[in-house]
């Protein structure tokens, strides 16, 4: 240990301002971009998952799945 | 048994060499550029109305002005040649010369390059030439004034080479304007800092025989890669419809 | 190789391994970083000359290496983009450009912070600040371009040629300090000296280093499955994994 008391850590001798706002900040970033990027993942899914119930509602309903052509844009994927 | 195979019908473009279609393209936008003359003399007069903002804004005294000058004219032709960069492609994009451009069997680099080098003498070289009436009404001494033009004779070129990138990437776009300066002005930095540099050196009695071929180094550097990045730009852009 | 090649550029085969890997690189990126975090705030000798102000080179560091290196992978990416066309690599760049804005934000914050206390001043307009906030400015224009380009492939292209551009920035931060001499210390790692740091300042410095590249790694590969699962919403990997949760 560095610092001979908890009161001595916490005010770095004058400088604890400073590195506890840099570590604040850091800390809350970090937090933000890793929540936000697992809530975004998350809602991706979701309304993937409504869609696909969507349509399996809709093709059960309409009963009427088949049409001779369409122009709907095939997307081919790579795997 | 050896059959020649031939065209039918000779391709006329294709017989045509790279460095005539380059001077083809050259004198092409000169013509087109001197006949909206209105379009020539607006960078020059947001170059010279921006130099007359800093006076009037921050100081008129005499010691300040002589500090600054340089920077306040680097700045002043960088943002110049920004607006001027709009205009590069953009008639030839809306009137589809553009994509003839790109269809030509010359490479598009060479195209390119001369497009550049029309832009550069239709707003880059202006502004050096207009510097030493500006460099002498914000008070910088003879010797600052010739360096300062060599810088912005070696430096306008790079920013023009520069901006064809941007202006090629934010082609056909909304508010390309805005989105263009964004893009670019980040590699502008590299050469503000060492045209300034370079005048600064001078003030102080220095060589700046160092400061002048790192510049030559960058226009080099820009002349080789940044048509390069320009045509790749221009086709994505195109593709994009 | 070549299949290994063609396998690296398939989405669903990268979001299977991402799947199974993302736990480890999170957990062990937090542990590292904590150790190196924790060694650093309340373990490592004060510095003599700095005081203990230097304590925040313990997150300064690792976000400007992370904020440059990723710029760097952002190019490599770019030129697989532009070169081989692979699906992935583009997936990457959108990824990670926003992670590589906050961290360049944190070098600059926690640069200002540090500078004030050890320099008396937030703010230096000297070489390294100003390359850091360049490429602040760089990696915005490459999130304002995306965004501003309606179709996704062109969007994708159009991105990769500007950070190649942009790329040609990084050499002049990484040798800016020697350029022009400076009040910037000069950069704390170099590959062919020996560090001047005394071991128990750089081992927790090089702890958070690798904490934080690990946690950038689960990063990316979080942001990536997002970007993924939206662009192939219509394969039927896809709506497997959606509907039964597996791919």
């Amino acid at each position: 240990m560095a610092f001979d008391s908890f009161a001595a850590f916490v005010s770095m001798e004058g400088h604890g301002p400073y590195v506890w706002a840099c570590y604040a900040v850091f800390f809350v970033l970090m937090i933000v971009l890793m929540a936000g990027s697992v809530r975004s993942r998350n809602a991706t899914i979701e309304s993937c998952r409504r869609r696909y119930e969507f349509q399996a509602d809709k093709s059960t309903v309409a009963a009427a799945p088949t049409t001779s052509a369409s122009f709907a844009r095939v997307n081919v994927s790579q795997d | 048994m050896n059959v020649e195979v031939r065209p039918v019908v000779p391709l006329a473009s294709s017989s045509v060499g790279a460095l005539a279609a380059m001077k083809g393209v050259f004198s092409r936008d000169m013509k087109v550029a001197f006949r909206q003359r209105q379009d020539l003399l607006n960078p020059l007069l947001f170059f010279i109305m921006v130099v007359t903002l800093f006076p009037l804004g921050v100081s008129p005294e005499a010691s300040f002005l002589r500090e600054a000058g340089a920077g306040i004219l680097w700045v002043a032709a960088l943002l110049s040649v920004l607006l001027s960069l709009d205009h590069l492609f953009r008639h030839d994009f809306d009137d589809g010369t553009l994509e003839q451009l790109v269809l030509q069997p010359q490479p598009l680099f060479l195209l390119i390059l001369a497009k550049t080098m029309a832009h550069w003498m239709l707003t880059g070289l202006p502004l050096v030439i207009l510097t030493p009436v500006l460099g002498v009404m914000v008070h910088l001494d003879g010797n600052s004034i010739a360096v300062l033009c060599l810088t912005l004779l070696i430096g306008t070129p790079v920013l023009s080479l520069i901006g064809a990138i941007g202006a090629a990437l934010t082609l056909g776009l909304r508010s390309a304007g805005v989105l263009l300066s964004l893009l670019i002005i980040p590699l502008y930095i590299p050469v503000l800092i060492f045209g300034t540099g370079t005048v600064a050196a001078a003030a102080e009695g220095a060589s700046v025989g160092a400061y002048l071929a790192l510049m030559g180094a960058f226009l080099m550097l820009a002349l080789t890669l940044a048509p390069f990045a320009a045509a790749a730009a221009l086709r994505i852009s195109l593709s994009n419809g | 190789m070549w299949q290994f090649f063609h396998k690296l550029g398939s989405p669903k085969w990268f979001f299977g391994i991402s799947t199974r890997f993302m736990p480890w690189l999170l957990m062990s990126g937090i542990v590292l970083l904590m150790a190196g975090v924790v060694w650093g705030l309340a373990f490592a000798p004060k510095d003599y000359l700095q005081g203990n102000s230097y304590r925040i080179i313990f997150i300064h560091v690792p976000t400007a290496f992370m904020a440059q290196s990723i710029y760097i992978m952002m190019a490599s990416a770019a030129l697989v983009t532009l070169v081989w066309r692979m699906k992935l690599a583009d997936v990457f760049v959108k990824a990670v450009t926003p992670v590589g804005l906050v961290l360049t934000f944190l070098a600059l914050f926690t640069g200002a912070v540090w500078g004030k206390p050890t320099w008396g001043t937030w703010w230096i307009w000297d070489a390294r600040l100003t390359s850091m906030l360049i490429l602040l400015f760089l990696y915005g224009g490459v999130i304002a371009l995306d965004r501003a380009i309606n179709d996704e492939k062109s969007a994708a292209r159009a991105v990769a040629v500007l950070v190649l551009v942009g790329v040609v920035n990084i050499p002049i931060i990484k040798y800016s300090v020697e350029w022009w001499n400076t009040l910037h210390q000069p950069a704390t790692f170099k590959l062919t000296e020996k560090p001047s740091m005394p071991a128990e300042m750089w081992v927790p410095l090089l702890l958070s280093v690798l904490g934080l590249y690990l946690i950038f790694g689960w990063l990316a590969c979080v942001r990536m499955q997002t970007e993924i699962l939206s662009r192939e919403q219509r394969t039927r990997w896809v709506k497997e994994f959606v509907l039964k949760g597996k791919v």
